[in-house]
This record gives structure tokens, sequence and C-alpha cells, in this order.
């Protein structure tokens, strides 16, 4: 009887030191402090790479991104769902309650293959060729070889600065391949001698340093290179934002400090970005 | 008794086993329907077949163009990978010497399990610049039906070799005793009596070809609309989602989830219609 009775109350205590761990575990967790960061895919890679290196020099801090478009960047950072939107373009003026604090900036260049003659493109040529009026390469001074368009998926933020800086709909695009990422992009455009693409400057030209057979023709007098983009010289470019709402959080403040900093170059351009000057 | 145990044993767990795997698939149809509630309810479901074209930063969803090139691509694969495919079991089970037969069924194993994102990647490097040189761009719906064709041809004759392996002994040794030879009991004995069997194996192989994303996105050109040649460029319903997906947002993402229960649906139906027509093979036996 008493056995048992010693029993009930060493399995007693147990119960309760395993009721004491696991009400205190939460605490443990909150008392390390946590920097939701939520927005456009295209600035999630690089977020999460400098929040990597925010958490090894900050140790007690965890960043957490998540994606979802800079739609949601916007509206998380407006409704205080998360510390820090991320926004791959400038903000409209519907959005001035927010604060932008731009991080690096992403630009766009036109890609043809290397063995396509045509080194200079207008405006009103590559809005020709991407609504169809232009369709063969002659027309331009090349060769005889008909016009590949290739063109972006929907909701590709890419997408959306090409159609906006050139002043067209999606619809009255003539694609004849739409590809989702750059790399996709790349394949198409070195694979096909008639193909015109675009995407990111940082890819185009990595990749063209490797050997791709793909070239950056000079658009409307602009060349396409990085250097040309960071001074602000390349029309068709765009900010990468982190967004805050009114007076940012202790740590947002000191991330945001952090991801403009110097330090996190190496990063920015490992995302094939351009980074800021300093 | 004592197996009588072991039943009793066994059952409960495998009877739970069953019933997470029915619940899950329950679970994952329900998922989509809550999903694409908002298309679902508002009556935006008719704009699916009313829009003039999938532009969905216009506000336009008409998927119809999809659909069509998605039916079109597993329609075309599976005129290429039947005939092949049954002419591969045909082979394995009747003409191939032993030692053959094993290395060939062992080939035809490690085909169906091969990655289709390699076979995708073979399609976009060899047979895209192929089909371009000839007839640009190369990304089109013949590229997707060739490699996906190339899949399908492995399923489809494991399970037709596995229906004719199914045919009773009795009745190609009765043929054979009646004077037939081996290509008239193949044609009228075996085929006939195994077409239940072959003719599940062909829709599977459907069900797995329009189920297919990943080979088709990398090949197929992606452009939505009617396919109109068998060299210009499609987007399948599966690719769509693929591609859309991790950017869309709202009535655009609820479409997307439509569209994969649609796509849900067809394999469901795709598969029941299997399911009977071999259930019916049970009647020869």
């Amino acid at each position: 009887m008493l056995n048992i009775i010693r029993s009930i109350q060493a399995s007693t205590r147990r119960l309760m030191m395993l009721a004491f761990l696991v009400a205190i575990t939460p605490q443990l967790s909150i008392a390390a402090e946590h920097l939701s960061i939520t927005g456009s895919s295209t600035v999630a890679p690089l977020a999460l790479e400098i929040g990597k290196r925010f958490e090894k020099l900050n140790p007690g801090i965890r960043v957490d991104v998540q994606t979802g478009g800079s739609s949601r960047g916007i509206n998380d950072a407006r409704r205080g769902l998360a510390d820090i939107g991320m926004v791959s373009r400038a903000l409209k003026q519907s959005e001035t309650d927010l604060t932008a604090h731009s991080i690096a900036t992403d630009g766009i260049g036109i890609i043809l293959h290397s063995d396509n003659p045509v080194t200079h493109l207008s405006d009103d040529q590559i809005r020709g060729i991407y609504t169809g009026k232009i369709r063969n390469w002659r027309e331009l001074g090349g060769e005889d070889r008909s016009i590949t368009v290739v063109n972006k998926a929907e909701g590709r933020s890419t997408l959306e600065l090409f159609l906006h800086y050139f002043g067209l709909r999606n619809s009255q695009i003539k694609a004849r391949v739409i590809i989702g990422d750059n790399q996709q992009g790349i394949k198409t455009v070195a694979g096909n001698p008639g193909a015109i693409g675009y995407v990111s400057i940082g890819t185009a030209e990595y990749e063209e340093q490797r050997g791709i057979t793909i070239k950056r023709p000079i658009v409307n007098g602009a060349e396409a290179s990085i250097a040309k983009v960071r001074n602000g010289e390349f029309p068709l470019s765009r900010p990468l934002n982190l967004v805050t709402r009114g007076e940012p959080s202790e740590w947002a403040k000191r991330f945001i400090l952090f991801a403009q900093s110097a330090q996190v170059d190496d990063l920015v351009e490992g995302q094939f970005f351009v980074s800021r000057q300093h | 008794m004592f197996r009588g145990n072991i039943d009793r044993l066994v059952e409960p767990p495998l009877r739970l086993v069953g019933f997470v795997c029915v619940a899950i698939l329950l679970l994952i149809l329900l998922f989509l329907v809550k999903e694409a509630a908002p298309v679902l309810t508002s009556g935006g479901w008719r704009m699916f077949f009313a829009d003039s074209g999938w532009y969905p930063m216009e506000g336009l969803f008409g998927i119809l163009p999809m659909l069509v090139a998605s039916l079109a691509v597993m329609l075309g694969a599976i005129v290429i990978a039947a005939p092949i495919g049954l002419g591969c079991a045909i082979f394995l089970q009747y003409y191939a010497p032993p030692v053959l037969a094993k290395l060939f069924r062992l080939l035809l194993s490690l085909l169906a399990g091969m990655p289709s994102v390699v076979l995708g990647l073979w399609g976009l490097t060899v047979l895209v610049p192929i089909i371009g040189s000839w007839q640009p761009p190369g990304t089109s719906l013949l590229a997707a039906i060739i490699v996906l064709a190339l899949m399908v041809i492995p399923t489809m004759a494991l399970a037709s070799a596995s229906a004719l392996c199914a045919v009773p002994d009795s009745l190609m040794n009765g043929a054979a005793a009646l004077g037939l030879t081996l290509r008239a009991r193949i044609c009228y004995i075996a085929i006939t009596t195994a077409g239940a069997g072959i003719r599940s194996a062909a829709l599977l192989s459907m069900a797995r070809a329009i189920g297919e994303t990943m080979v088709v996105l990398m090949v197929a050109g992606n452009v939505v609309q009617y396919p109109s040649g068998l060299f210009e460029p499609v987007r399948v319903l599966t690719a769509n989602i693929a591609l859309e997906m991790a950017y869309a947002t709202d009535l655009h993402r609820a479409s997307l989830f439509a569209s994969g229960l649609l796509l849900t649906l067809i394999v469901l139906a795709l598969a029941w219609v299997a399911a009977r027509s071999s259930g019916s093979s049970k009647q020869y036996g």
C-alpha cells in the first residue's frame, strides 16, 4: 500500500516537473527577440541572407522572412502584421503613410543571342517587337530570321516593371515563349539565335561573363550594366525597398541600417542585384 | 485459431492506415474547395469559360485555352505511348528470351522511376533546339507531347505486361492446341482477353500525363492560347499553377486553386474509368 502511494507521489512529482518545463519553454522562446519581414519574393532571398548574418552578429534575435509579393509587404507593414515589409518597387502616391528604405537596385536588361548582329534597339523598336508589329530581325538591320519573343509569367515584378516602362498591357504582348525565372529565360535565349528576352541585369552580366551565348544590346542609348544602374543612368531599373510604418522598433531600425551598410554588399551581389553607393 | 488471432490483431492498424489514406485525399479535396471558394461562390467560375484570355493582372481569367492544351498534350502523348508501350509489353511477354526479358523489365522500371525533371532538361537542351532549328521557337505542343510520351511509355508497358500476364494459360494453351500461330494467339486471344487491363493501363498513363508539370513547363513554351498547330507553344493547367502560384494573391490565387481542383477531378475521373474497366475484366477469369 505504502509502495503504491510512494510511486503515485513520485509520478506526481515527475508530472509537476514536466508541467513546469512546459510552462517555462514558451517564455524562453519569447525572451528571444523576433523580427518579422514579409513581402516581395524578389527581395526575400536577399533579406533571408541578410537576416542570417544579422542573427549571427546579434545573438538573441530571430529574423523570420516570408514571401507573398510586394502587395503583401505593403499590407503587412501597414497593419502591423510584420515589423518590416519588402517591396520591389518605389512606393506609390497612395502609400505615403509608409517609409521606404532602399537596400539595393535591380535593373532589367534586354538580352539577345550573341550571334545576333543587332547591337542597338530603341524603346519603340522593343515595343514593336513585343506587340508583334516587328516580326523579323531583317526589319531592324539584322539577319533574315523570325523573332522569338520571350516574356515573363504573370505576377513577376520584372514583368510589371517592363510593362510599366514600355507603357504596355500584358494582353498586348505577342509572346512565343513564356518563362518563370531568370535562369530559364537565359537558357531559352542562349538556345535560340532569333530570341529576345529580359532578365535581371546582374544575372545577365554574370552569365555573359561565364561565356553563355547571350548579349545585352544598347537600349535607347543606355548601356545595360551594373555600373549604370548604380549611378542611376539606366532607366529600366527599380529600387528594392524595406518599408516600415511610423517609428520602427529598435531592432527593425538596426536591421535596416545593417541591410543598407557595406557589410552586406557581397550578399546583394550574390543575388545579382546592384548594391548601394556607400 | 492462432491465425484468426493474428488477423484480429492486424486488422485495426490496417483499417487505420486505409482510413488515413482516404481521409488525406478527402482533406486535400476539401482544402482545394476551400481555397477556391472565392471563385466558386461568387459565380466567378463562369469567367473561366467566358473570359477571352488569361491575364490576371487585367482581371481576365479564361482557362479554356489551357484546358484544351492539357487535353491535347495528354491525347498526343497517349497516341504515341500506347502502341509503343503495348508493343514493349507483347515483346516482353511472348518474344523476349528470359534473360533479355529480365533485363528489359529492369530497364523499363528504371525509366518509369526516372525523375521527370531530368527528362525535362533533356527536352529543353536537346529536343527543343532541334525542333527550333526547323520550326522556331521549338518550345511547342510537339516537344511537350514527345517528352511526355517518353515519360509514360514505361508505365504503359509495365501495366499492359501485367495485364497480358494475367491471361489464363489454359486459354493460350488451348489456342495453341487448336493450331493457332503465336501471332494469332496474341492478336485474337491475349489482347482481347487482356483488353480491359490494357485500356486501364492507357487511362492511368493518361492520368499521369495530364498531371505532369515540370516537364511540360520546361518544353511547352507556356503561351496561353488554343493549340492551333504542333509547332505552336501552349500552356497547360499544371504549368500555369507552377508558374504563377508563388506570385498570386486574392482572386488570382483562388482561380489557380480552382484550376487545380478541376485537374484533380479530371484525374479522379480517369482513375475511376480505369478502375471500372479493369474491374469488368474479372468476368473473363
